[in-house]
């Protein structure tokens, strides 16, 4: 096992520079001054700008840039932003648990929603349950999430509190706070369930896929046939099985929930990671847009590293590090 | 089994069971719809409804944001434009981005998929790493980074969304055509003689078509959905020119009083989107095709 822990963890420094490279490159090809952008509308005095330009090593070539960058985060250093100033480390360690305490409210609904749902159409197969569960996971993969989001903020946002007369309604933007007159966790419904939306679907469609094939399987005959009541079998028998690719999906999704949440993030005003780079980007501020892309790119390499070795804890079939004929 | 059913061929037998999904029938339809709308769209909609970029300044102010009528079925937006004819406009835009940026992963994605699964050895090895790193990126960031080198135009909104797509399918191909490699025929012609490039045109690429089929068609949808995000991020289509994306995005600051404009638009994505879904469904099911979302 530690062999196998080992082995992926060396897999994850190829990657890692592709991803250095690549930001690297976008560094290079996007048009656009960050220095210059720093002064706005008014012009910056050549003295200065000369300065803050050596002071982040922009005068030196590329290939020398990357050496320092790559030094520096070797050793733990995300750099600067050129904007605020303030060490890339810091600003991600306050939009962290934003995005992260959104991400795991959505993948709470999409755990308990959509394996329900899949679950349900997988033993109901060919019902009019299974029937409205494939239409509805259709619906949602094809609805663009700003615009679910949207509808979210019309019906409980307006519509609901003009028709109770202000006594009911949702937050519709924004992480709570003092100002705020809702209670912190109101914040979270909505953009929570516009960001489990989609893979909502993806799960009930994976989830019921999985375990009609695991249903067919003969180990789920015998278990029936030695009189095992349908039930049984399906929690403890067919279940078990076909949660695999299942949790997969979600340890992915979750990682890119971690990341990808720009757009529920702009339309619910949210102070997340995914929108801290997507405004870097605008502002060319490089130091936060690298940091950010690295740190994410870590955290899901270490959340699919953690699942693929919980498998092996808890499936005694899969077994790592091991050649097909060794056993 | 009708035995007195001729000519029963493989895709013979798919249009068979694709006509039998309800579902992918309609989806099917709602596409032929829409291609057709925007197609015709210059012979009659500009007459009947006015201009989808034109603005009228004098009108503006009279005309801003009514809500839909019989003479504008979608009502207007914030400019005085017929809402209707700028979502027959925006549908050109997301279909055009769809299929283009579709074409493009798919050739990059055959080239590359080919290449890894047939030759194998380094040519594999360097091309799954490439897109391991791709695939670690975060999707979304990539397009927003690659536009903002590109610059926002319509040309290089589907480079962007294809140049994305290509790893998914450069995937899907490898695994077939691995599949494909090992079987008898493929064998039978090399000792033939044929040369590699015979063998991958001839006898594995046309085998291998099913799943591709069936990816590219659920791929476009994609391409539409991911047009409408980021030129909602103001990255993409630029204005006068109508996209639903970008038409949402004008709309949302008048969510309360103009609902119809944030609907509509957003409407047309749906329903479009959804359309290639259950086409591509319908496509899998009739071709037996196992793809793994």
């Amino acid at each position: 096992m530690l062999a196998y822990i080992g082995k992926r963890i060396l897999q994850f420094i190829p990657v890692f520079i592709g991803i250095t490279l690549i930001l690297f490159f976008f560094r290079a090809v996007i048009p656009g001054d960050p220095i210059k952008l720093l002064a706005g509308e008014k012009a910056m005095p050549d003295a200065i700008y000369e300065q803050i330009v050596k002071a982040n090593h922009l005068d030196e070539p590329l290939y020398v840039q990357y050496g320092y960058y790559m030094n520096d985060l070797l050793h733990g250093d995300l750099g600067t932003s050129y904007q605020r100033k303030t060490p890339v480390i810091d600003i991600f360690a306050e939009k962290f648990p934003y995005t992260a305490r959104l991400a795991l409210c959505a993948i709470l609904i999409e755990i308990l929603i959509g394996i329900s749902a899949g679950i349900v159409s997988a033993v109901k197969r060919y019902s009019f349950v299974d029937a409205l569960v494939t239409v509805s996971t259709s619906i949602l993969i094809s609805v663009p999430v700003f615009w679910l989001g949207m509808l979210l903020q019309m019906f409980f946002g307006v519509f609901l509190k003009d028709a109770t007369g202000g006594a009911f309604s949702l937050p519709i933007s924004g992480a709570g706070g003092p100002i705020s007159s809702y209670p912190t966790w109101m914040h979270y419904i909505l953009p929570a369930v516009a960001l489990a939306s989609v893979s909502l679907a993806y799960t009930a469609r994976v989830m019921r896929s999985q375990l009609l094939e695991v249903l067919n399987a003969d180990y789920i005959r015998t278990a029936r046939a030695k009189g095992l009541s349908r039930g049984a079998v399906i929690v403890k028998h067919a279940l078990k099985n076909a949660m695999i690719p299942v949790i997969t999906f979600i340890g992915i999704d979750f990682g890119v929930m971690m990341s990808s949440a720009i757009l529920t993030e702009t339309i619910f005003n949210w102070p997340g990671v995914g929108y801290e780079i997507f405004r870097a980007i605008g502002q060319r501020d490089w130091p936060i847009v690298m940091g950010g892309v690295i740190l994410v790119v870590i955290l899901i390499m270490l959340i699919n590293l953690i699942i693929d070795v919980s498998y092996a804890l808890f499936d005694p079939r899969i077994r790592y590090g091991k050649k097909a004929g060794d056993e | 089994m009708a035995p007195n059913k001729q000519n029963r061929t493989l895709w013979g037998d798919a249009w068979r069971r694709l006509r039998k999904n309800k579902l992918a029938v309609c989806g099917f339809c709602w596409i032929a719809f829409m291609v057709l709308v925007a197609l015709s769209a210059d012979l009659w909609a500009p007459q009947l409804l006015g201009s989808p970029t034109f603005v009228d300044t004098t009108m503006t102010a009279t005309m801003s944001k009514m809500p839909p009528s019989l003479q504008h079925p979608f009502g207007t937006d914030s400019l005085g434009r017929d809402e209707l004819v700028r979502v027959i406009y925006g549908a050109r835009v997301s279909l055009s981005v769809g299929v283009l940026a579709m074409s493009i992963s798919l050739i990059i994605g055959l080239v590359l998929g080919t290449t890894a699964a047939y030759f194998g050895g380094v040519w594999d090895s360097i091309i799954m790493r490439a897109t391991d790193i791709f695939m670690a990126f975060p999707y979304i960031l990539f397009a927003i980074a690659l536009l903002a080198a590109l610059g926002p135009s319509f040309v290089n909104m589907f480079i962007a969304i294809g140049i994305i797509g290509w790893t998914a399918i450069a995937r899907v191909i490898r695994s077939i055509i691995l599949q494909v490699k090992e079987s008898d025929y493929v064998s039978a012609a090399r000792a033939l003689g044929a040369s590699d490039f015979r063998i991958i045109m001839r006898h594995v690429l046309p085998n291998s078509l099913a799943p591709v089929i069936v990816y590219a068609t659920m791929s476009i949808g994609t391409a539409i959905i991911s047009e409408a995000a980021l030129s909602f991020l103001g990255l993409g289509i630029q204005p006068p020119t109508p996209s639903w994306g970008l038409m949402i995005a004008e709309a949302q600051q008048y969510l309360v009083v103009a609902p119809w404009l944030v609907l509509c638009p957003g409407l047309a994505i749906l329903l479009t989107v959804l359309s290639f879904t259950l086409l591509g469904d319908g496509l899998r099911d009739a071709m037996d095709v196992k793809v793994t979302d």
